[in-house]
């Protein structure tokens, strides 16, 4: 079992885990997630690893509480055991490419964060674009400044930085200085679309992390499957990260609403159940 | 009741002896288990008939040799205690195979009452005698040896995987088992469902391992946490490793409309309903898609079981596709019988050719073909063929695909060195059931590909056995010894 060492907001609805788990922290690489069950009667979901301390024996986990597990995670105190499952997933190609743009939206920015570290420890100029709804929603914003050699902000409300979405960002990136060596997106399925649809027809190799659902995440039970190139893949073993331009953006987008009834359904009871101390986070993400 | 004087003529007008079952109407409202289990008198009724052969084909037909006979005529006696003892000595599991294995192909199959009658009970009596002992609370760990200050992993932990590691245990060797899960278990515990296997005995099963001082590490994923290589390693220091870790991959047709909402490979549906016990969202957090018809491609064990659980969330109609007929089906009798008397409307030589899907993506019908048997294969059965222009359409809003699983490839893509057969199984020493890596033995499904409980216990005890004599350098094994086999630390 894991430890959950330190807890704390960095953003409204978003949570920063500090947890004790050495042999996971020892093989994390760039691009891998962990697997998380709170109790006997939870559900097991992915988590990306967001950093890891080897020396320490613990791992980041940067959560965005949507769902009833996540907002149940919020409230567990320091101390907590859960399971962790990890290092899954196929670990990020590095190399050192010359430009690489990281673009990411929301919940979307933790798992850039191992990525551009990995990039500029090859050797890469590193370019970040991150954004979100309003100035407080684009998180972990000193993390990535220290792996990137330039920054760009985008918020819907032009709270923060350029006014819009990070697309426009790269569109002028791109049209400015023309086309980077490789491009990272990672952020809520209707952003990475956005992304390769823009970076497509530049031909710029652009990856993305997906967020599908799933179970074991060891390729035993197929729910997260998606289809890239016209072939199935699982995301748990084959990825989590896929050539954007290849990947069924739609198909991914209805699979992930598969279980949206009963995803309300759970985060209803649980927030009549936890009325006072929930109450925060519901304003924010209901 | 019973004097033991009967004739063997006597004793064949006994009947087979019914198995108290829950009324179908009833059963399918519920998950609890379909088959009650014998009463002593009928358990003592049943054991009667056995004739007591000379030459006992049964024993042979058992894939573990349990010594039928004798364990049968301590059951006549009344003298459950022994009976559990004697199955016991070749069978770790018993509870678990009395009510799994499919015993009309294995001992019940050759039973020479079975010949002129319906041959003995076997199965059920198994399943007696060991569930007697568990309720009676008599029951016996085995004496494990001296500690030999040797390690083993295990890796997976199916069948295989405990069998192997009760007897390492009893030999005194240190037993960790890794398993990527969160509960121990395999397939008994993430695909068989409830109504067939308590997962109460599983659990108490896997209890009586630990109180032998096996160390069992769930969430833990061999390849990924650490490979197979690195528990070999100076850092973990294990002396040897089993891979017992079964064909948990799942097959897809390869047809249009499987990536639709509401297909599920047979795995994701059971492990969401017996390992998360999504049947009984929201009070566990897993959701499972409860739909009105539903339609499962397969005859098997595993079809049967996903056919059955359907019926049991509260699907109005549960619909089979086989692409050949019911002669054929690989599915244990007494399930298909079950599945049967439920309601399961069982389409026979028919086979899916596309699944239709609605604008958000989620199932709605299914295309599929009617088939006809040509000629035999190479497994002997008769091919199925489809008959062109029979197509139709089927509604549906769900659909499981319980074709097969093939080897799950996280362990073997990462322990190179390691000879693995063309369809990705690994390829061991038959006696000894080391692998092409000295040191690292495998059994059960990742060697044989899909097949039964009790042949992947019987593959772990095996290993155990061969695991053993390489830690003590005996049998000939090419591997060589580590160290440790020279001056064994003590304690
Ligand atoms: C739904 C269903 C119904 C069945 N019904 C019957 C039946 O009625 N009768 C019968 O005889 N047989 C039945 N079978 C077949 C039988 O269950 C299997 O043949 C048997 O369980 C194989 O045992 P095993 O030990 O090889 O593997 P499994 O039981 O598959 O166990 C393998 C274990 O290894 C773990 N594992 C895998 N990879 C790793 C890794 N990298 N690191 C750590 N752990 C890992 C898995 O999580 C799993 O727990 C059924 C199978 C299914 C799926
Ligand atoms: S073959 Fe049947 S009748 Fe004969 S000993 Fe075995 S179980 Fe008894
Ligand atoms: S999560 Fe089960 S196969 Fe990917």
């Amino acid at each position: 079992m894991a430890t959950i060492l330190k807890k704390e907001t960095i953003a409204p609805a978003f949570k920063r885990y500090v947890v004790e788990v050495p042999e996971v922290a020892r093989k994390h690489q760039a691009g891998q997630f962990v697997m998380i069950l709170l109790h006997e009667h939870g559900e097991r979901i992915p988590l990306t690893i967001a950093d890891s301390d080897p020396e320490a024996g613990t791992i980041t986990l940067i959560v965005q509480e949507i769902g009833k597990t996540t907002m149940e995670m919020g409230l567990l105190p320091e101390g907590t055991e859960i399971a962790v499952t990890g290092p899954l997933g196929t670990p990020t190609h590095i190399e050192r490419w010359g430009t690489a743009v990281c673009v990411g939206g929301g919940a979307g920015i933790a798992p850039l964060l191992p990525i551009a570290k990995a990039l500029k420890e090859a050797g890469n100029h590193v370019v970040s674009i991150l954004g979100g709804r309003t100035k407080e929603l684009v998180i972990l914003r000193d993390e990535m400044e220290a792996r990137s050699d330039e920054m760009i902000y985008t918020t819907d409300d032009g709270s923060f930085g350029r006014k819009g979405f990070v697309t426009h960002a790269l569109a002028d990136l791109i049209e400015e200085r023309g086309k980077p060596d490789i491009v990272f997106g990672i952020g809520p399925a209707i952003m990475m679309k956005a992304v390769a649809d823009l970076t497509r027809p530049h031909g710029t190799p652009t990856v993305a992390s997906l967020n599908s659902i799933m179970i074991d995440g060891t390729g035993m039970c197929g729910c997260c499957r998606v289809t890239v190139g016209g072939e199935t893949k699982f995301v748990c073993v084959d990825g989590p990260e896929f050539d954007a331009h290849q990947v069924d953006f739609d198909l991914l987008m209805k699979r992930l609403r598969t279980y949206v009834a009963q995803e309300e359904e759970a985060k209803r009871r649980f927030l009549e159940a936890h009325r006072c101390r929930a109450t925060e986070n519901a304003e924010v993400t209901a | 009741m019973t004097t033991g004087k009967l004739s063997p003529k006597e004793r064949m007008q006994i009947p087979r002896q019914p198995m108290p079952c829950q009324d179908p109407h009833e059963r399918v409202l519920n998950f609890a288990e379909v088959a009650l289990g014998l009463t002593p008198e009928l358990a003592r009724r049943e054991a009667e008939r056995c004739l007591e052969c000379k030459d006992p084909k049964c024993v042979a037909g058992c894939p573990v040799g349990i010594d039928i006979p004798r364990f049968l005529v301590e059951i006549r006696e009344g003298r459950f205690d022994e009976a559990i003892r004697i199955v016991k000595e070749t069978n770790t599991l018993p509870a678990i195979c009395g009510r799994v294995c499919p015993q009309e192909d294995q001992c019940e199959q050759v039973c020479i009452v079975g010949k002129k009658k319906d041959p003995v009970a076997i199965g059920r009596l198994e399943r007696f005698v060991a569930d007697w002992e568990r309720d009676h609370g008599t029951v016996e760990l085995p004496v494990c040896e001296e500690p030999t200050g040797f390690k083993v992993a295990i890796v997976g932990s199916g069948p295989s995987g405990l069998a192997c590691a009760a007897e390492l245990a009893r030999n005194g060797h240190s037993v960790t088992i890794f398993e990527a899960l969160h509960k121990p278990g395999g397939v008994l515990v993430y695909g068989i469902p409830e109504f067939r296997l308590p997962k109460e005995i599983v659990r108490w099963e896997i209890e009586n391992l630990e109180k032998m001082g096996v160390e069992i590490r769930c969430n833990f994923v061999v390849g990924k946490t650490a490979t197979v290589e690195e528990l070999m390693g100076e850092e973990w220091g294990f002396d040897a490793v089993f891979i017992g870790t079964g064909a948990g991959l799942p097959y897809f047709m390869g047809i249009p409309g499987e990536n639709l909402i509401g297909v599920y490979s047979a795995n994701e549906y059971l492990t969401r309903v017996n390992l998360m016990k999504g049947y009984r969202f929201p009070e566990f957090d897993t959701p499972v898609k409860v739909g009105k018809r539903i339609a499962v491609v397969g005859s098997g064990n595993v079809a049967m079981d996903c056919l059955r659980t359907a019926l049991r969330l509260g699907a109005e109609e549960v619909i089979c596709l086989y692409r050949r007929t019911r002669a054929e089906s690989p599915a244990r009798l007494e399930e298909l019988e079950h599945a049967e008397e439920e309601g399961i409307d069982f389409r026979w030589l028919t086979s899916p050719v596309e699944i239709l899907g609605d604008d958000e993506g989620r199932v709605r019908a299914v295309r599929v073909i009617k088939m006809e048997l040509g000629e035999p294969d190479e497994s002997g059965r008769r091919r199925p063929k489809p008959i062109e222009g029979s197509e139709y359409t089927i509604d549906i809003d769900e659909i499981v695909m319980a074709i097969g699983q093939g080897p799950n490839p996280l362990v073997l893509q990462t322990t190179p060195g390691l000879e693995l057969n063309r369809w990705g199984n690994i390829v061991v020493d038959e006696v000894t059931m080391m692998t092409s890596i000295p040191g690292v033995f495998a059994g059960g499904d990742i060697v044989t590909g899909a097949a039964t409980v009790i042949l992947a216990m019987g593959a772990g005890k095996k290993a155990a056995a061969g695991i053993h004599d390489y830690l003590l350098g005996k049998g000939g094994l090419g591997g060589e010894p580590r160290r440790e086999v020279a001056a064994p630390p003590a304690g």
